[in-house]
């Protein structure tokens, strides 16, 4: 009797211990999703790079003209911000249901505090990005976004499921990687944010939120 | 020596356990969220924590948000080494 008691409190315990420091609302499913948005995206700036003829240039300045082709570099842009933008409301509408369903906030001390640890080295990484850009180095962007991502989802992995340090390992090594194949990035990308994300989110959708 | 030498008195309720665990692992927490956490009353919570910051276990800063008071509640070195030692006590107790 009296053992049963001290075991209700070392479980609860360690779920109030969980339950103040790390967010645990976030959703698997939305991790599938954003990975299939990448995947799509790929494809279409896959296509879109496809019709943009090389007629005009050839091997290196080709790849390298490439990038400073506006109505290109246009389109690549639109479509990597829809992407984004899906993917983060496709995330926050499925993270709000979640946290519904098991009574956390949403905004609260312990998902602000995630937030900012994501953002951190992700806006640190967007601001090297553009100076990578600057300095005419922007095959180095696709490796670039990969590792920063990666960092990122390493530092906020202190304040939710802890597997979320594995996938931001490795996008730091797919990053790394991709650095040795410059010209590359499209396919990189492709494998970082689809199949990464994809991978990551149908773990998360089996280990937490299937009930 | 008996199996219960180390549990320790001022940790046995549920609500004190409940804002220890809360202070282990989080720099310090203010006085609504120990409440929304453990779904406690004003009244109740209030006389946990002046129980725990007696025995030197918190501590409690009051500061003013704007033109709010708030109250800051950290865990001490001691309260932290007397939790452990209860949270092990426990544990043994539970391995016999």
């Amino acid at each position: 009797m009296e053992a049963n008691k001290y075991l209700n409190d070392i479980t609860e315990i360690k779920n109030i211990m969980n339950r103040s420091s790390r967010f645990i609302s976030l959703s698997g499913l939305s991790g599938i999703l954003a990975g299939i948005y990448a995947l799509i995206g790929a494809s279409l700036a896959y296509v879109r790079l496809k019709d943009f003829s090389p007629t005009n240039y050839d091997g290196f300045a080709g790849r390298n003209s490439a990038l400073w082709d506006t109505a290109l570099s246009k389109d690549l842009t639109l479509i990597a911000l829809a992407v984004l933008v899906m993917a983060a409301i496709t995330g926050f509408v499925m993270t709000l249901k979640k946290s519904k369903k098991s009574g956390e906030k949403i905004w609260d001390s312990t998902s602000k505090r995630l937030v900012y640890n994501f953002l951190i080295p992700l806006v640190v990484g967007g601001l090297f990005c553009l100076v990578l850009m600057q300095h005419g180095a922007a095959g180095l962007v696709a490796p670039a976004t990969l590792i920063f991502y990666g960092l990122a989802c390493v530092n906020a992995s202190k304040y939710t499921m802890g597997d979320v340090r594995y996938m931001g390992l490795a996008f730091i090594l797919i990053g790394l990687i991709s650095t040795q194949f410059i010209g590359y990035g499209l396919y990189f990308w492709a494998l970082g944010f689809g199949v990464c994300h994809i991978l990551y989110g149908a773990l998360m959708y089996y280990k937490y939120d299937r009930d | 020596m008996s199996l219960i030498d180390n549990i320790n008195k001022a940790f046995d309720h549920r609500i004190r356990l409940g804002i220890m665990s809360i202070l282990m692992v989080n720099d310090y927490a203010d006085f609504n969220m120990l409440k929304e956490l453990l779904g406690a009353t004003d009244g109740n919570l209030a006389s946990h924590t002046k129980a725990l910051e007696k025995e030197a276990y918190i501590k409690v800063e009051k500061q003013f948000i704007g033109r709010k008071p708030n109250t800051r509640y950290s865990a001490t070195k001691l309260g932290k080494l007397e939790f452990k030692k209860h949270i092990s006590a426990l544990e043994k107790l539970i391995g016999n």
